[in-house]
């Protein structure tokens, strides 16, 4: 970063002087000085291809002397600039030392009026029933450089419509401006190059391969990258206007890589998660999985109501008994790398409220990775768990210990919580003998045991944070209301309460980091509002030791 | 065919001789390779010297220096270096380099061997179109033969420097004879024309390393730059028109064909009405495309005054401008690949600027928004002026289209396809005009692509 830093040189766009890292091209250059170079396909993370047109501007730099070397002075004794005969493409250019940028004269008026009458010229114009209508750049760049009336009185081209690239993605080759930014990423970035072209000139036709298919799990960030609405989600198409949906900053729980997203909801309804950018995590890339798992919200294995003992109550009575019997003898717990940091370190005050000398149990849940943006580790926040002070060791895949020391009559009292215990290696016989309390967010094969069931929220219902694997500490905001449910926050806090004598516990996410702030050396000055959207690092050496299941994946490469 | 007096034969000096044939020992006995021998004996700093002091212009349209476009070289990066033959020759109207792979193959096969030692390439390939089977084929043979007699392959003539001559045939795009165009067809990819910047040939051509890509003719040229001497050589033709120039002559004229002049040495109207035989009878020249069918067109009866570059006033008729390479750019033309093609009375103007439109809506690659939008644009109006529908906003329509595109593009197809429909317009807006006043006669029978 301090490279950066000091290679910065002076550019002037539209004669305003601004300081720019060297290199940088001047689409970005621009977006640093708050101007906007109007482009279709350049995307920061692909390959740049030149291709749309739509960025030209007039470029001109500090004349020299061919011959000398000496700088050419106009008649005032200032370094003349020597404007290129032609516009050329901003993405493609990168800054130079004094280097001149017209981004709003006549020729780059012409040059946008030209290149957006060109790409309307086949497209079909069909915005009210298009999906990408309110989030599209040329309906955007239409109203902001378009002529407004067209001059065609020829028949637009014909091309297919429908087809079906891939299990996820939609393709309508009418709509397409043939951008090339989907072939860029799989080519370039899955390096599964399944999209291509057919024919010539306009006629040009994006397709797959014959006998390929658009099926990787990273299909769907072909129709984020689309700037139109030739590629849409087979999922998300025709169920919602963008213009109406919510967005809110969430973490994808798919893994330990932690891929920052955004959920859109409207009225409390989820109906799609797209990334969000972040260079040290995930560029502008997310999984398919991931996307998918706003689903877990409204499943019908939801679990809404508390219980004792399988009859309904209230939360407050359930949450009593839950507190009564973890004071009633011996306790283990059973906690969960999905929590959130904050979740894991009210646990942890439970677990030491309750004087229990057996260490927190944590499941290890554990997949392949696909080297890119899924991790092996299938959980959110293993690390949350290390720094919260919930578990020193890695996670376990059986709780093999945990069930002999049942068998042996050493617990009475088992809480777990967003873990199904029977899936995690414990007998059923084994749960029937414990008073068993499960809170989680959807039933497992042990709840229907419970002694005591406690309903949890899922990630898009809460706030929170979470650590990945590279120790970084990003922050999840609430995106849909939950109905009838405590937050899980709420419920730790009152069975913590229950079961120590302290006065006041923690009730909400920026008291507990107000605490952990002061008790947790790597938290440090640290509170929930501190975090930016690009997350913190938190200092995780003490935890150097552990094998951390994790490969190398974008932006992390596991310890030697 | 014999030779006109006022031709001057380099290139096709033996090509049309009874009696030549295209294998090695013809070639042999007419002094063939013996410029191999005397290059190889020289440094090949040395022979990219002769070519520089030559002035020798790429023959493929662009009229580039070759010596300077050798000099580009990045030769820094040690990464190796590639010589490619642009024989991709598809320009409408030009079937020169035709006439050298089919009469004379081994004068390539020895002009590319010397370039490639000069350059020091560490591999080199003639890109063939696809239309040019047999050319391809003899090639093929020509490559053979000299491999056999150790003029191509490892260690030339005992030399140490070894290099291999690939014959890569084209799949009928127009495209790919831009040449990074060319460099991305031959890595097998579609030909998608480079940005350049960055993606200049000399620096970053074929698989990303330093490329020199140079025409049929242009490659030929430098055999008999090795064989006269840089300095002698570029006493043919006028300074800084070096050498003979091969011109295919099409269209309306008594005698359409190939004709090797030297450059600067005759007028088009030389070629056209003397060595052409003149137009055919009653008829009056009503428009000279000077270079090709992407050169701006030039009306018949038209001045023009000027200076040149260095200074020279000049007032020609159409029938004056010299045959080289500055005078028709002077004409605010071009020389192009040095296809020209008359175009009498006879025919409507509108029907000529539809039938070169729908070659470039046709061969435009469509990766680049102005070309490939624009060029079927283009099409459209002008084959819809061609069917009885033509508009008085046309003329107007047409003009501005092609201003939306000519500087636009990441290659010079934005500047071919808009080029004829500037001019056309320009040039003969009246006939445009005209048109939307007889919407009753429908075009012909002119096949269009």
């Amino acid at each position: 970063m301090s490279d950066a830093k000091d290679n910065l040189i002076s550019i002037f766009i539209d004669d305003v002087e601004v300081k720019v890292p060297a290199g940088i091209n001047l689409v970005d250059a621009a977006e640093m000085a708050g101007k906007e170079i109007p482009h279709f396909c350049y995307h920061k993370h692909l390959p740049v291809s030149g291709n749309c047109r739509m960025c030209l501007v007039e470029v001109g730099t500090p004349g020299r002397d061919r011959a000398t070397g000496e700088p050419i002075l106009d008649e005032n004794g200032v370094q003349k600039i020597m404007w290129m005969p032609k516009p050329i493409i901003a993405c493609a250019t990168n800054a130079s030392p004094g280097m001149h940028v017209r981004t709003q004269s006549n020729i780059i008026k012409h040059c946008r009026e030209g290149i957006m009458e060109f790409l309307l010229l086949n497209h079909p114009l069909d915005c009210p029933i298009c999906d990408q209508a309110g989030e599209c750049r040329l309906q955007e760049f239409a109203t902001d450089y378009g002529r407004g009336y067209s001059r065609c009185a020829e028949d637009k081209n014909v091309k297919p419509k429908r087809t079906k690239l891939g299990p996820r993605v939609i393709l309508d080759d009418e709509r397409c401006i043939l951008c090339s930014r989907c072939v860029r990423f799989c080519s370039d970035v899955m390096n599964d190059g399944v999209l291509g072209f057919t024919e010539r000139g306009s006629y040009s036709t994006l397709t797959c391969f014959p006998g390929r298919e658009l099926d990787n799990n990273y299909s769907l960030n072909t129709v984020d990258l689309c700037p139109v609405g030739a590629l849409t989600s087979t999922d998300f198409r025709f169920k919602m206007r963008s213009w109406f949906l919510k967005e809110t900053k969430s973490i994808c729980t798919e893994s330990s890589v932690g891929v920052n997203t955004v959920v859109n909801s409207r009225e409390g309804v989820i109906y799609r998660i797209k990334p969000r950018e972040n260079v040290e995590v995930n560029d502008s890339w997310m999984s398919d999985s991931g996307r998918l798992l706003y689903k877990q919200v409204a499943m019908e294995s939801r679990m809404s109501d508390y219980t004792i003992e399988g009859k309904p109550v209230t939360p407050d009575e359930a949450l009593q008994e839950a507190a009564r019997l973890l004071s009633s003898g011996k306790s283990a717990f059973i906690g969960s790398a999905n929590s959130s940091v904050e979740e894991q370190w009210m646990l942890a005050q439970i677990i030491k409220k309750t004087g229990d000398s057996v260490p927190c149990w944590l499941v290890a849940h554990v997949g392949e990775g696909d080297g890119f943006l899924i991790s092996e580790d299938r959980t959110p926040n293993f690390r949350g768990a290390l720094l919260t002070g919930l578990t020193d060791k890695m996670p376990e895949d059986k709780l093999s210990a945990l069930g002999a020391a049942i068998d042996a009559g050493e617990i009475d009292t088992l809480f777990s919580y967003n873990e199904c215990p029977i899936a995690a290696g414990l007998s059923v016989e084994q749960i029937k003998k414990v008073k068993f309390i499960y809170m989680g967010t959807h039933h497992c094969d042990a709840s229907q045991y419970a002694a005591v069931e406690l309903p949890g929220l899922t990630v898009f219902e809460k706030k929170g944070t979470f650590i990945n694997q590279q120790f970084r500490l990003q922050r999840f905001e609430q995106a849909v209301p939950s109905e009838g449910t405590l937050n899980d926050i709420k419920s730790l806090s009152a069975v913590l309460a229950a079961v120590s004598s302290a006065k006041s516990v923690p009730e909400c996410v920026d008291s507990i980091w107000q605490a952990m702030s002061q008790s947790i050396a790597p938290f440090k000055d640290i509170s929930f509002n501190s975090i930016s959207d690009n997350g913190v690092l938190v200092d995780g050496s003490a935890f150097e030791h552990l094998p951390f299941v994790e490969g190398k994946s974008l932006h992390y490469e596991p310890k030697a | 065919m014999t030779m006109h007096q006022k031709e001057h034969r380099v290139i096709l000096k033996h090509a049309d001789e009874p009696g030549y044939t295209p294998d090695i020992e013809c070639y042999l006995k007419h002094g063939g390779y013996a410029n191999l021998k005397k290059a190889f004996a020289m440094k090949p700093e040395e022979v990219c010297k002769e070519v520089e002091l030559s002035g020798i212009r790429g023959r493929g349209g662009a009229g580039f220096p070759a010596g300077m476009k050798w000099k580009f070289l990045d030769r820094k990066s040690g990464k190796p270096i590639y010589l490619i033959c642009n024989a991709d020759e598809s320009e409408p109207g030009t079937f020169k380099d035709r006439q050298i792979i089919h009469k004379d193959p081994h004068q390539l096969v020895e002009g590319m061997m010397i370039s490639a030692y000069a350059i020091q390439a560490k591999l080199a390939f003639i890109y063939i179109r696809e239309e040019m089977p047999y050319g391809a084929k003899l090639l093929q043979k020509a490559i053979e033969e000299a491999r056999a007699k150790n003029f191509l392959g490892d260690n030339i003539l005992g030399s140490g420097y070894s290099c291999e001559l690939i014959v890569h045939r084209g799949a009928a795009a127009y495209i790919c004879g831009e040449e990074t165009g060319l460099i991305e067809s031959i890595e097998g990819k579609r030909a998608y024309p480079r940005i350049k910047p960055p993606y200049f040939p000399a620096a970053l051509g074929l698989y990303q390393c330093p490329t020199i890509v140079n025409n049929v003719e242009t490659l030929c040229h430098v055999v008999h730059v090795v064989e006269n001497g840089g300095e002698a050589y570029s006493k043919l033709g006028t300074p800084g028109n070096s050498g003979t120039r091969i011109w295919s002559l099409s269209g309306h004229v008594q005698n359409p064909g190939y004709y090797e002049i030297e450059c600067g040495k005759a007028t088009y109207g030389d070629l056209i009405y003397d060595i052409g035989g003149g137009l055919r009878p009653g008829r009056k020249l009503q428009a000279l495309i000077p270079g090709g069918s992407s050169s701006k067109v030039i009306r018949g009866g038209e001045r023009f005054q000027g200076k040149l570059r260095d200074g020279t006033p000049f007032d020609w008729g159409v029938e004056d401008i010299p045959l080289d390479f500055d005078s028709p750019m002077a004409v605010g033309s071009m020389s192009g690949s040095g296809a020209v093609v008359v175009i009498d009375d006879s025919v409507d103007i509108v029907e000529v600027l539809a039938n070169i439109n729908a070659f470039y809506a046709h061969e435009s690659c469509g990766q680049c928004t102005p070309c490939r939008e624009g060029s079927l644009w283009m099409k459209k109006i002008t084959t819809r002026m061609c069917k009885g529908d033509a508009r008085p906003g046309d003329a107007d329509l047409l003009a501005s289209i092609g201003d939306q595109i000519a500087g636009r593009t990441i290659c010079a197809h934005g500047e071919a396809c808009a080029w004829p429909t500037q001019s056309f317009i320009a040039k003969f807006k009246d006939k445009f005009l005209e048109k939307a006043q007889r919407n009753g006669e429908r075009m012909g029978d002119i096949p269009l692509i």
